[in-house]
């Protein structure tokens, strides 16, 4: 956020820059068991964003005296690759991905049945090839996607999606411009089935009543990619056992 | 695995459930907050030193001129650090920032940044030349909520900063030209879910004991947020910490500002 400036016109008619309506999401492609050496992983296309993501174990936790004997622990590691953004990002985690990392681990652990594994670790690896707002919400999903493609026992998918200000207008799912030169971002994640929150930051500018507005919409946005998330995992089971015809994936 | 934390959360957890914490507040209800602004004005041109009950944070302002941000050529520059230092708590190490500690300084960055606290247009000297404003946190003692102590402590210090005097494209050290530009108040409220009840302003052990944490920064607007821990919260509990967050901000407010 910039502060909102009013010079970039974002919003033309009841239209966005790209012709998407204010609770229309960005064309998002899907699909799991895309690398070979992880436990389990998925790649994700959300709008310009490209984000692929790889899980490991659970496996041993080193150094030992990490290891907790009632759980395993949940890590995960958001990288932005140099080449993903318009100016080359150095290569390393940096404040903003360390935080991120932080909390989509905390997303992710509400609904791993983390208890089933005492002592080990379960290592979540989100790269992002190209990023174009809103990479925190397609990396989560993407994960929640490789998790359950590795087999490991879930409560439930976590599903995220972002809502915004932009021009004074509540819109779903921001791209680029609109999170530059918006008033307000506000990322979310969810457990679909409980409809509970388990990522929710915000930066910029909103009334209360604004908040519950965007809020609504953010969740919105989740349950629609939740759905194609559950159709993806489905497609991807009908291959393994055979079955023609797997469930067409799409907005 | 910490052993304090795990034998702490059932205590906490057991307490909340009869409607208790452990030092006898009510569930709405912060620990005294203590401001002694100034506290290294010697030296640095802003600073204060917070008391939040057991908890104690410093937040020190320096200020110095360099480039300004290529995409905003006429503002001036913020930036925010937390340090936890390792006389704070026996979990804490001498190094560079961990997880922890860049959540809680970007959390309040956000908070001060976003509400445009600081009156960054001000703040542009020449062509190519700004003041940049350094917030750094530096925590003394951890009993819990170091997001609203260290938030409270950087505005309070922001409040109280002097803009160092400029002269012939250098800064005249310990002369000032008058106040730093502020036109706002932003303070972050942290509130933790325990089994179904929402606390606000956590000491350490209910941090151990908390499912999920969320922090909500206000002006006359919300400005930040953060939600925190492995637990979950309802679309009516987040809203209920709105408008809690709008309420306890609005006092502390006038708490700092002292109107």
């Amino acid at each position: 956020m910039s502060g909102g400036d009013n010079d970039v016109v974002l919003i033309k008619g009841n239209k966005r820059l790209d012709g998407r309506g204010f609770d229309e999401l960005r064309d998002i492609k899907m699909e799991v068991s895309v690398l070979e050496r992880a436990e389990g992983s998925a790649y994700i296309e959300w709008g310009k964003n490209r984000v692929i993501v790889g899980v490991y174990g659970p496996r041993e936790l080193h150094p030992k005296f990490l290891q907790d004997p009632t759980r395993a622990m949940l890590r995960c590691v958001y990288n932005l690759a140099p080449f993903s953004v318009d100016e080359r990002k150095k290569p390393g985690p940096d404040r903003r991905s360390v935080e991120i990392s932080k909390v989509c681990a905390e997303a992710l652990s509400s609904v791993v049945m983390l208890e089933r594994f005492p002592n080990t670790v379960i290592d979540v690896y989100v790269e992002v090839l190209q990023a174009d707002a809103g990479t925190r919400c397609a990396g989560l999903t993407a994960a929640s996607l490789a998790l359950a493609d590795a087999g490991i026992p879930m409560k439930d998918l976590v599903a995220a999606c972002s809502a915004g200000k932009v021009q004074g207008q509540i819109v779903v799912d921001l791209m680029k411009e609109e999170d530059n030169f918006g008033q307000c971002d506000l990322p979310m994640a969810i457990i679909p089935r409980k409809s509970e929150v388990v990522l929710l930051q915000m930066d910029g500018k909103l009334s209360r009543d604004e908040f519950k507005q965007a809020y609504k919409m953010a969740v919105d946005g989740c349950m629609k990619v939740y759905e194609m998330q559950k159709n993806t995992l489905l497609g991807s089971m009908n291959k393994f056992v055979g079955v023609e015809g797997g469930v067409e994936n799409g907005d | 695995m910490e052993i304090e934390a795990y034998l702490k959360k059932d205590y906490i957890k057991n307490l909340v459930k009869e409607g208790k914490r452990e030092d006898g507040r009510a569930f709405d209800e912060y620990r005294k907050i203590i401001l002694d602004n100034g506290y290294a004005k010697e030296k640095a041109p802003g600073s204060c030193m917070v008391q939040l009950g057991k908890t104690k944070v410093m937040a020190g302002i320096s200020i110095d001129i360099g480039e300004p941000y290529s995409d905003r050529p006429e503002d001036g520059v913020m930036s925010t650090s937390t340090e936890l230092r390792p006389i704070a708590s026996p979990k804490f190490e001498s190094g560079p920032p961990n997880e922890e500690s860049i959540e809680v300084a970007r959390v309040i960055d956000r908070g001060i940044r976003e509400s445009g606290a600081i009156d960054m247009k001000k703040l542009f000297i020449e062509e190519d030349l700004v003041w940049v404003v350094f917030i750094d946190i530096h925590v003394m003692d951890h009993s819990g909520n170091l997001i609203d102590a260290g938030g409270i402590a950087a505005i309070s210090a922001l409040l109280n900063a002097r803009l160092p005097k400029y002269e012939d494209g250098k800064i005249i050290c310990g002369e000032y030209s008058g106040k730093l530009p502020l036109t706002g108040t932003p303070v972050p409220c942290t509130m933790v879910k325990i089994n179904d009840s929402i606390l606000i302003d956590p000491s350490i052990d209910e941090e151990y004991g908390m499912d999920a944490r969320l922090t909500i920064s206000t002006t006359d607007t919300i400005n930040a947020m953060q939600k925190g821990g492995n637990g979950s919260f309802n679309e009516k509990e987040v809203m209920d910490a709105v408008d809690m967050a709008y309420a306890k901000g609005k006092e502390i407010r006038r708490m700092i500002t002292g109107d």
